[in-house]
């Protein structure tokens, strides 16, 4: 019965979340109003977590390569397998998918707790009250700012696969030709396009699942924080679930 | 004026409203008074429309709510200024920045008239010389104000205030009350308002609806509530034994 129970929690949640993204393109906000909010929450969401995204990309990337280099054990393996691996890690799984689980930590909670916040201090219900459709105002501007998330991603990219070079060079794994060499032969840009295609849709992800989580708060300052990890956990199994079936519907 | 007619509400199967029916004048500033937890809130979220009531119907000017479409509820609440119990303040703006909200959002006024608008409010509410801060940086009375400023600052034809005393300090309480009732007559509005302070009964309860366990216990204006015989009412506004002190003083002949 308990199972059963959950199951139906699920379901629950499952249609109350397309509800809201149906509200959400409902009546809209004026767009004097709305243009400013977009561009707020591209310094926020967008601007915002570049300075970490670079962090992680440039450090990962030269693991990556380390890694990579270190058990190239077999002499008759190339050297310019250390830029290829770089490359193909960085750019199909590493940018998109992993910096995605890494915003849904950052991005996803705070735009919960923001939310959540607003919730709790009535602030949301106050919009309700001047007759505003709060789904519009408060969640479209995030959708539309996290449609630039594909260049946090191409930052992301780019920095990753400097951060490989960087690692291999100075620590003397391979030659600066080797990398080169390696991230340039078997280069398929459909890979590029597979992996803004999942970008896309993780940049939704990452909007739409902790503002349901924000906004449908209920309780108080304790519920503000339960609620930023349980919509940091959902918004990761979203985004696993999804990089799974994209990359069997795209790559098998 | 609003009319209640028969309103209950349950949530799941615990009933929080049972029965209630009032109506609450133009012009003149409205009661609705009880302990923690006995529907007051609720009450004023199924006016308001935040709620939907189980049963029963609400009026305002003889239009029912229940049967308003979600464009015209829309349109009324535009009518509707609201002063919420912590103020509701949007913190991302300044005090000026949310007296303007209203405006900027629902009507096609330019930057000067909004701006001229909102002086006027801001002057009303005796607000001058705060407009640039942060709600962060005011106090307690200060954001009571500038909640009033914002809730009527559209002109509205209904105010709601959810405790708007709670919080204060009592000379503040006391200034606060007074400036809702000023503007209740001032503007002509229907205002309703939740409290358990019973200063505010006193001074400015022109109708007073008590609300006992979800049910209404007892109904009248501020003068009657020193005469009532209603137990209720008795246990509730005279707990304090300066209130009973106070009534048998009134009742003096």
């Amino acid at each position: 019965m308990k199972i059963l129970y959950h199951i139906g929690g699920y379901f629950y949640h499952i249609g109350g979340y397309f509800i809201m993204l149906r509200k959400v393109f409902g009546k809209f906000t004026k767009w004097n109003v709305l243009k400013n909010l977009i561009l707020r929450e591209i310094d926020v969401l967008i601007i915002g977590s570049l300075g970490i995204v670079s962090f992680i990309s440039f450090f990962v990337g030269g693991v990556v390569s380390i890694q990579t280099a270190l058990n190239l054990e077999n002499p008759l393996l190339p050297k310019n397998l250390i830029g290829f691996t770089t490359r193909q890690s960085v750019i199909l799984e590493f940018a998109p998918t992993f910096i995605s689980v890494i915003m849904a930590g950052k991005v996803g909670s705070f735009i919960t707790s923001s939310l959540g916040t607003m919730k709790v201090t009535e602030q949301i219900d106050a919009l309700e009250v001047m007759g505003i459709n709060t789904f519009n105002y408060l969640i479209f501007p995030k959708i539309i700012a996290l449609l630039f998330y594909p260049f946090v991603i191409t930052v992301s990219m780019f920095l990753g696969i400097i951060g490989g070079y960087v690692a291999s060079i100075y620590g003397g794994f391979c030659t600066s030709t080797d990398f080169i060499e390696g991230i340039q032969i078997d280069f398929t840009p459909f890979h590029v396009s597979y992996a803004f295609i999942k970008t896309f849709l993780f940049a939704f992800i990452l909007a739409s699942v902790p503002s349901y989580h924000g906004y449908f708060l209920k309780g108080g300052a304790l519920e503000v924080g339960k609620a930023s990890t349980t919509s940091f956990v959902w918004t990761s199994v979203v985004i696993i679930i999804t990089n799974y079936i994209v990359t069997q519907l795209l790559l098998t | 004026m609003i009319k209640i007619e028969n309103i209950s509400k349950y949530f799941n199967e615990t009933k929080v409203l049972e029965d209630i029916s009032t109506h609450f004048e133009r012009g003149k500033t409205n009661l609705i008074i009880g302990q923690s937890g006995s529907g007051k809130t609720v009450l004023l979220k199924c006016i308001l429309g935040l709620f939907d009531a189980s049963k029963g119907e609400i009026f305002f000017e003889n239009q029912s709510l229940n049967k308003m479409n979600s464009k015209q509820r829309s349109i009324l609440r535009q009518e509707i200024g609201m002063v919420f119990q912590g103020s509701a303040l949007f913190d991302s703006m300044t005090v000026e920045e949310n007296i303007m909200f209203p405006m900027k959002m629902l009507t096609k006024k330019s930057a000067d008239e909004i701006k001229m608008r909102s002086n006027e409010v801001i002057k009303r509410v005796n607000l001058i010389n705060s407009n640039k801060k942060f709600p962060s940086e005011i106090s307690g009375g200060m954001k009571k104000r500038v909640a009033i400023a914002r809730a009527i600052v559209m002109n509205p034809k209904y105010l709601f205030c959810d405790e708007p005393n709670s919080g204060l300090d009592p000379k503040t309480a006391i200034l606060i009350d007074n400036l809702i009732q000023e503007i209740t007559k001032e503007y002509k509005i229907t205002t309703l308002i939740n409290t358990h302070d019973m200063n505010s009964v006193m001074e400015i309860g022109e109708k007073i609806i008590f609300l006992e366990n979800g049910k209404k216990g007892w109904e009248g204006t501020n003068k009657e509530v020193f005469k009532t015989e209603n137990k209720g009412v008795e246990n509730f506004v005279y707990s304090s034994e300066l209130f009973k002190k106070v009534r048998k003083v009134y009742l003096k002949p």
